[in-house]
């Protein structure tokens, strides 16, 4: 017997009386408000219950009032920076609500009884013969049921619930097909376009493709680009009409394709390309990348023209635009896609052909 | 006659005293000095002239030489890193930004030169852009005509800065947010905020492309299109903010964290307010 722990029990007339090592000290008294000791305290405190819920009427009423009274109309800053309706209404319904909290939390703390009381806790478990009743009522289901005389029914049961788990399973397929190799492949490889695409391309009589600014879809004169100037950059097909003056990309398809084949061009000095594939890809020191962050796919054109750093805003991924794209920093698992690029006969800048590699978020067979 | 002819004479009488030789010259120099500065503002106000190159090249010499060299060739530190960089071929748009907006003279070398008060007057300023503009060609101070909308109809202003936005949303919003609000940029940098920014400062930026920002030179962006990004800047400044208040526009995140912190937090404490302050009475009462 442990000598630490009082002594529970004292015979068997004895009631069992729980000895505390440091007496209870019990409740406090009860120490009393104003409102309850003096009458006219009590009376003030009613009329400004009521007040509040008179002024919240009051306020509500007015809400209605400017409701009718005032026009959103076409001045949204008659008063200060905001319009006179939706300043009133606000208002208005913001001293409704504010008058009933008030009222109701004056009503609780001044008039109500706050007398601290005691309530002992019951034991959280159900009684003895309450439980005893339920295990008996199962028991009868169990039998009456004949679910263990009856194998039959109860192994088609299983059955049947197994098939129903296997639906959801079988509507994944939905996430499908695979893509194949289409993740591999943008807009800028010719193999990807549609006949009315390649119709217009014969038109062109040019090799390359060339890359164009995004929005206004120009094409980009080398000799027109400075040291440090940065192009966000499109292919010219998202932008090319056919000869009815129609879109050749549109809807869905122009947005996965701007999406997938949006580049940055960005002009440096020769000498500060540090990698021999940036060089040899590189005209007149102008570079051009992907301009999907190859973590997540965040477009990214952050570029701080003193390092030639190009920064991620979502996860702040860098990338060396000097040396093939390299990453410096940050989550991403793999250099930035470079697109080769070459002049045209014309002086515009142009790609020489697709990314040699996916752009994009890293997906499991790019590793 | 006979007076001035006297006084002349008296003063004759001293041409050879000991302090006439420096009499002269003192008068020489003053008179020199004064027809200095009675005549050389006048000239000051040509457009890159002699006179205006040389004072600029003065300036020059006290205030920046130390960072970008005695003729602005920039100057390299020891260890290899660029104090100042070569300001030939910057142009007077890049002095007009950078001295015009206080960014110039920097306190310190640093990841980011912050903008301060504005050190150079106008015409000091025009004085340094002409001095730094006749040391190799670079871009020129825009004209007022560059950026405005004058001379645009109704409907032709409305698609210039909706074309505007959508340039703008390309390519100022990944660093300067979709309000033109600013944004943090790596290694101790930042985009800064451009809602506000005189036009004329906004077009220098594109055209020069101030510290670590890219160029926007008029080969990559034209002329027009400066000026619809401006014109849609302006528009964002001048339409209301329908919610009240704007926070910078910086997105959900700020607002929820104001909601979260502000709001709730305040929330909070109003509750333990009230439940903390209750009036209580030494009085008893009387138990009925």
């Amino acid at each position: 017997m442990n000598d630490n722990l009082p002594e529970t029990t004292h015979g068997d007339h004895t009631p069992a009386v729980v000895e505390e090592p440091i007496p209870n000290p019990g409740l406090p008294a009860h120490e009393w408000r104003p409102t309850d000791v003096d009458p006219r305290a009590e009376k003030r405190a009613e009329r400004q219950v009521a007040g509040l819920f008179g002024l919240a009427t009051l306020a509500a009423i007015l809400f209605v009032v400017s409701y009718f009274v005032f026009q959103i109309g076409e001045d949204p800053d008659t008063v200060g920076d905001l319009g006179a309706s939706n300043l009133a209404l606000g208002l208005c319904l913001a001293v409704t609500l504010l008058g009933m909290g008030a009222g109701m939390i004056q009503w609780a703390r001044k008039l109500m009884g706050d007398h601290e009381i005691v309530e002992m806790r019951h034991t959280a478990s159900s009684p003895q013969e309450d439980r005893e009743a339920t295990v008996g009522i199962l028991q009868t289901g169990l039998e009456e049921s004949g679910l263990g005389r009856r194998p039959l029914i109860r192994n088609s049961l299983l059955a049947a619930g197994g098939v129903l788990g296997l639906l959801p399973i079988v509507m994944l397929r939905d996430l499908g097909p695979l893509p194949g190799d289409k993740l591999d492949h943008t807009i800028f490889d010719m193999n990807t376009w549609t006949p009315d695409q390649h119709a217009w391309w014969a038109t062109q009589h040019r090799r390359y493709q060339r890359v164009v600014r995004d929005v206004v879809g120009t094409p980009i004169k080398v000799v027109d680009l400075e040291v440090g100037d940065l192009v966000n950059a499109e292919p010219e097909i998202v932008f090319a009409k056919n000869a009815d003056g129609e879109p050749l990309v549109e809807g869905t398809a122009l947005l996965v394709a701007k999406s997938k084949a949006a580049v940055i061009v960005n002009r440096m000095l020769p000498s500060d390309i540090v990698s021999e594939q940036t060089r040899n890809w590189s005209v007149e020191g102008i570079v051009c990348y992907s301009k999907i962050c190859t973590h997540v796919g965040c477009p990214i054109s952050l570029n701080e023209r003193t390092t030639h750093h190009l920064l991620c805003p979502c996860h702040q991924s860098t990338f060396d635009l000097a040396d093939s794209g390299k990453v410096l920093f940050g989550p991403a698992a793999r250099a930035l896609p470079q697109l080769p690029l070459v002049v045209d006969e014309d002086g515009y800048l142009a790609a020489q052909h697709d990314f040699d590699e996916p752009v994009g978020p890293s997906f499991w067979e790019r590793g | 006659m006979r007076l001035l002819n006297r006084s002349l004479g008296r003063l004759s009488r001293h041409r050879r005293g000991p302090v006439a030789g420096l009499a002269v010259v003192l008068m020489g120099l003053l008179l020199t000095g004064g027809l200095y500065a009675a005549f050389s503002p006048a000239s000051a106000q040509e457009d890159g002239s002699a006179a205006q190159i040389k004072q600029g090249r003065e300036l020059f010499l006290v205030g920046c030489s130390f960072c970008h060299g005695d003729n602005g060739q920039g100057v390299k530190t020891l260890d290899g890193n660029q104090l100042g960089p070569s300001l030939v071929g910057v142009g007077p748009a890049a002095v007009d930004f950078q001295v015009g907006t206080g960014r110039m003279p920097a306190v310190q070398p640093g990841p980011q030169i912050p903008q301060k008060e504005v050190v150079y007057t106008p015409e000091e300023i025009a004085a340094l852009a002409a001095y730094v503009g006749s040391l190799g060609p670079g871009p020129a101070i825009p004209n007022p005509s560059d950026y405005s909308l004058d001379g645009l109809s109704d409907e032709q202003r409305q698609e210039a800065i909706a074309r505007g936005g959508q340039i703008f949303l390309t390519n100022c919003t990944a660093c300067h947010n979709a309000q033109g609000a600013g944004g943090a940029m790596p290694r101790g940098g930042y985009a800064p905020k451009i809602q506000g920014v005189p036009a004329k400062y906004v077009y220098e930026a594109m055209l020069t492309g101030p510290q670590a920002m890219d160029n926007f030179s008029n080969g990559n962006l034209t002329p027009d299109e400066k000026r619809d990004i401006i014109a849609y800047l302006h528009s964002l400044q001048d339409s209301p903010d329908y919610g009240g208040f704007g926070m910078g526009g910086l997105g959900p995140v700020n607002e929820g964290l104001f909601a979260w912190l502000v709001g709730i937090g305040s929330l909070v404490g109003v509750a333990i307010w009230i439940a903390a302050h209750t009036a209580r009475s030494s009085k008893e009462k009387a138990e009925a």
